[in-house]
């Protein structure tokens, strides 16, 4: 559904990392469906990136090549050993695989298309139960000095468990319905997605505090001139 | 369905050596490989190290996905990848034995995952268009006859997987580099730097250490895409034309 927020050359706020296609909030805002997630990947990736990371590229050309030798460089690969470690040496009984299978089986019964609150509430703390049983039960084989892909995809796991809470967080904050986020709470008497513009004209971007704390949330107004916002009618 | 396998691997415990597998319980619905998702989750029940293996769509688009299957790079079908590969097409007791694309310029990273930079390389040496060739709408205004079109878009289907090395019995990169060389060539925008991009992704080809070609097509047989030999005799050509005009130079 992307979100990711980018200036008009398409770049992030991390210098040099640009986010294109879906993954960004681009031309449709945040949350948008099907074809015009495809449109927004066609328009940047034709139109948009060919001219604007030559721009940025024809700035960084003359720069040689960067020092491994600096305190931030010491630290991320400090940060990034100690995870590895952290996760080969829990050497538990359970695979990566059926951790990942588990939480699947969660967002899709409770954090699909339709969500309630009960459900929402349920999910986060059965996720949160499956993440401690992550940290102290997951079985990752293999070596950290050659290729692993059991390691990467553990990695991998270790986010979606973070994120597929704060997903949850989010769907039970918006106590609306809007584009792809049906609360069952709130739909018409013929079943249609309900909103709240009162409430609900913004962004929600979400600010990570760190493990076991819970993100914070930024609202980022949306504010419109010329368009009339509202309610999708198929009828 | 129960099935055997005999796959190839390397790194880890192992140094080199074919290792016996058996599935018991193979769904003729899974795709080749699902199944081997399963011998991995199998494996990882087991404490042992899964065997690695590359893939990405697993839909025969992309070029990841590699494997010799009793042989055949990509399995026993015509025009398609591995990952279009389903068991269906397998029995009961079957043994199927699994290596990686053999190469030397392919060098294994791990069990089925082999080094394929070299292709990455060669583009680098030539495959691309760098001159101004206007904004996208001016596309349009380029007239390209169809026959040229078609033949072109031939050969862009070309999805870089390295079937073509792995079959060749000289593991030679020439239907992977012409099929490249092929497509910018037969259009208009590829004019311009025609000469220097033949040049140098065959010179690219040979430093990486891919074999000659003699005219074994096997490569053709066994591509996914079925790109047509009819590429090679085309770099040749090209290669030709672009070596007498360089030396008049
Ligand atoms: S020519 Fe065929 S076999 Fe060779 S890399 Fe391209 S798609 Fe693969
Ligand atoms: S995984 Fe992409 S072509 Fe097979």
């Amino acid at each position: 559904m992307g979100g990711l927020w980018v200036d008009y050359e398409l770049m992030t706020t991390i210098p040099g990392l640009y986010a294109c296609g879906e993954a960004n909030f681009s031309d449709h805002g945040a949350n948008r469906l099907g074809a015009s997630a495809l449109m927004q990947g066609l328009a940047d990736g034709y139109f948009v990136l060919p001219y604007t990371i030559g721009s940025y590229l024809s700035k960084e050309i003359s720069t040689g090549a960067i020092s491994t030798n600096t305190p931030e460089f010491e630290k991320a690969e400090k940060d990034v050993l100690e995870r590895i470690q952290q996760l080969t040496s829990i050497q538990g009984k359970q695979s990566v695989e059926s951790f990942h299978r588990r939480l699947g089986k969660i967002m899709w019964d409770q954090c699909g298309m339709a969500r309630n609150a009960e459900g929402l509430k349920q999910a986060i703390q059965d996720i949160r139960n499956l993440r401690k049983e992550y940290w102290s039960d997951v079985f990752v084989p293999g070596s950290t000095t050659e290729y692993n892909p059991e390691l990467e995809k553990a990695w991998r796991v270790a986010d979606f468990l973070e994120l597929g809470e704060l997903m949850c967080e989010d769907a039970l904050n918006r106590e609306e319905s809007c584009g792809g986020h049906f609360r069952e709470e709130h739909q018409t008497e013929k079943g249609e997605a309900k909103r709240d513009d009162d409430k609900f004209m913004y962004v929600a971007a979400w600010e990570w505090k760190g493990e076991d704390s819970k993100a914070e949330l930024h609202k980022e107004p949306l504010m419109y001139e010329e368009v009339k916002v509202a309610q999708r009618s198929y009828e | 369905m129960r099935l055997k396998l005999k796959i190839w691997r390397q790194g880890g415990k192992y140094k080199g050596e074919f290792v016996n597998y058996e599935l018991p319980d193979v769904n003729p619905d899974m795709s080749f490989l699902e199944m081997l998702d399963v011998l991995n989750e199998q494996l990882v029940a087991q404490r042992e190290e899964p065997v690695a293996f590359e893939h990405d769509c697993r839909e025969g688009i992309c070029g990841t996905c590699s494997l010799v299957i009793d042989g055949r790079p990509h399995g026993p079908m015509q025009g398609t990848t591995t990952c279009q590969v389903h068991m269906r097409h397998y029995h009961e007791g079957d043994t199927i034995v699994i290596e990686p694309f053999r190469a030397k310029a392919f060098p294994v990273i791990k069990d089925l995952v082999v080094d394929r930079s070299a292709f990455d390389r060669i583009i680098q040496a030539g495959g691309y268009i760098s001159v101004n060739t206007g904004q996208a709408q001016d596309a349009n205004a380029i007239p390209v006859e169809k026959e040229k079109a078609s033949k072109a878009f031939d050969s862009a289907a070309c999805i870089g997987c390295g079937a073509c090395v792995a079959a060749c019995p000289n593991a030679s990169a020439m239907l992977f580099t012409s099929a490249k060389v092929s497509h910018l060539t037969l259009l208009p925008q590829g004019q311009v730097e025609r000469h220097k991009r033949v040049l140098g992704m065959v010179a690219q080809m040979d430093k990486e250490g891919f074999g000659r070609c003699s005219n074994v097509q096997a490569c053709e047989a066994e591509c996914p895409k079925e790109i047509s030999v009819s590429n090679i005799a085309r770099m040749n050509r090209e290669f030709l034309a672009a070596s007498l005009a360089s030396e008049q130079e």
